[in-house]
């Protein structure tokens, strides 16, 4: 869509041709507080990724030791172009794992 | 019927409006229509049924619970590409206000027909056009009809301009409530071969297609929503030419046309009086009246309303020395207060026009015999001749007030 310069050139009536194109639309703006993972903290419960209103969890089998030697197979980290910043992760995060921090201080 | 048009062997039938409005679905070979039963409306539906019960018409019909889901299904069975059908009234029409929007948005041709009826409360199942005038702003091309013929034959032309892949808009087509919708009077069908010659199926429209899945409806962000609006916007004011297209084509196939605006005694008048649907019939008989008196008088019927045929009606107009304009709803709490006065007064702002005194009547079906149209021509030329028009409307027939 960004690439086009004119309303003729505009699908008709608001049509989406190419599937996915979410992912193309950057919503990092609408945030007021970016959360933030605490590596060390998080149990790898997947209760914020499952949360997540925006899919903006993301989930990768990338092993992580704790200092106190704990390993998970899995790391959690956020999708900071499609988080609008709602804070539910850190609402639900049962271990206080997920931080909002003000965008702006 | 003429000798020497393209068609014959058509069938004339004793049709109230409502009917006639079946009928031309039937004729447009319509596959879906999903619509809820209201006065004056409900015939419209009740026909339909029977025709697809007895055969006449291979189509589904959706019953819904109300206006809102009747619309919400013409469009998504629009949506998968059929050609489909509703009608509603007054508070259906309302409850329909905001999947109207939807419907001009997504582009999708769908054709409805509205038998015009007053708004509640107080509660009247009886004519105005407070409905329609509600949704002016709403994206949808809006025909006035003054005759169960011209409403039949509009319906049909409503498909040929909805599905013109330049125009893919909704189309309502309004008539008077009663006045129009039972009355029975004489409609020449033009029967299923319509379907064939003047709008064969063709999905010109955006399509829910498995094998080429697209997505319609979505979010859209401030970037990029103003330009659909702004092309939904050039597309109505643009399907005007297609509108009159789609008329001449109607025309030169079966033999009647109806234009935009349509003027009665309109080559030497001096003064006239604009009014839609059967109000132009009668104006027309005020006229008549008028003349036998030597009173230089036109009416003026306003067919198409949205797109505004601008170009048309003034080459009506521009001569007059006083034009009265005469609405069926009010616009509360504007001067003037009827919707259509305020359109001309608005849209000829930088042009030369003549005094336009705006009037209000017929609220609630408020009886409007041929003597009281006549009554409405003398205020005219009475205000006309004292220089008195101004931008207040006369509410003519309200108890209590003398004009």
């Amino acid at each position: 869509m960004k690439e086009l310069k004119s309303w003729k050139d505009y699908p008709l009536g608001g049509a989406v041709y190419d599937p996915g194109s979410t992912l193309d639309i950057d919503v990092s703006g609408w945030r007021n507080e970016r959360p933030q993972i605490d590596q060390e903290k998080c149990i790898r419960c997947r209760i914020c990724w499952v949360f997540c209103p925006d899919a903006a969890i993301i989930e990768e089998e990338k092993t992580y030791t704790t200092k106190t030697g704990k390993t998970f197979k899995l790391t959690y980290s956020i999708d900071y172009a499609h988080c609008k910043g709602c804070g539910i992760c850190a609402n639900e995060c049962p271990v206080k794992a997920i931080k909002m921090i003000p965008e702006v201080e | 019927m003429a000798l020497g048009l393209e068609t014959k062997k058509s069938e004339l039938k004793p049709l109230s409006t409502n009917k006639a409005v079946a009928e031309a679905a039937k004729d447009s070979n319509v596959d879906v229509v999903a619509a809820y039963p209201i006065t004056p409306q409900t015939t419209v539906v009740e026909r339909l049924a029977e025709l697809i019960g007895e055969g006449e018409l291979d189509a589904e019909i959706i019953h819904v619970e109300s206006e809102h889901s009747a619309l919400s299904a013409v469009i998504g069975a629009s949506a998968m590409g059929a050609r489909t059908f509703t009608a509603t009234s007054s508070q259906g029409l309302a409850l329909m206000h905001e999947i109207l929007h939807i419907a001009s948005g997504l582009r999708l041709p769908i054709v409805m027909s509205v038998a015009t009826r007053a708004l509640s409360a107080p509660i009247s199942i009886f004519n105005d056009h407070s409905d329609i005038m509600n949704q002016r702003d709403t994206g949808w091309i809006i025909i006035f009809t003054s005759s169960a013929q011209e409403t039949y034959d509009t319906i049909i032309q409503a498909y040929k301009i909805a599905e013109n892949s330049n125009v893919l808009l909704p189309v309502m087509v309004a008539y008077d409530g009663y006045v129009m919708s039972h009355t029975i009077e004489p409609v020449e069908v033009l029967g299923k071969k319509v379907a064939e010659e003047y709008i064969p199926k063709k999905v010109s429209w955006n399509r829910l297609d498995p094998d080429r899945p697209i997505t319609i409806g979505t979010i859209t962000s401030p970037d990029y929503y103003y330009e659909f609006k702004y092309a939904q916007a050039k597309a109505l004011e643009s399907s005007l030419q297609h509108i009159l297209e789609a008329d001449s084509e109607f025309k030169k196939k079966y033999g009647r046309g109806y234009g935009a605006v349509e003027g009665y005694m309109m080559e030497d008048a001096e003064i006239a009086v604009l009014g839609t649907s059967s109000y132009f019939s009668n104006l027309k008989y005020a006229v008549d009246e008028l003349r036998k008196k030597g009173v230089k008088a036109g009416a003026i019927k306003l067919r198409v309303y949205r797109p505004f045929p601008r170009e048309q009606l003034y080459e009506l107009i521009k001569g007059l020395r006083a034009l009265g304009v005469i609405d069926r709803s009010i616009s509360y709490g504007m001067t003037p207060s009827g919707p259509i006065a305020l359109d001309l007064m608005s849209t000829y702002r930088y042009k030369n026009i003549p005094p336009i005194q705006s009037f209000v009547a017929g609220i609630g079906q408020r009886r409007m015999l041929i003597e009281d149209f006549v009554r409405i021509y003398e205020i005219l030329e009475r205000r006309a001749s004292s220089n008195s028009i101004n931008e207040e409307t006369l509410f003519y027939g309200v108890k209590g007030i003398d004009l």
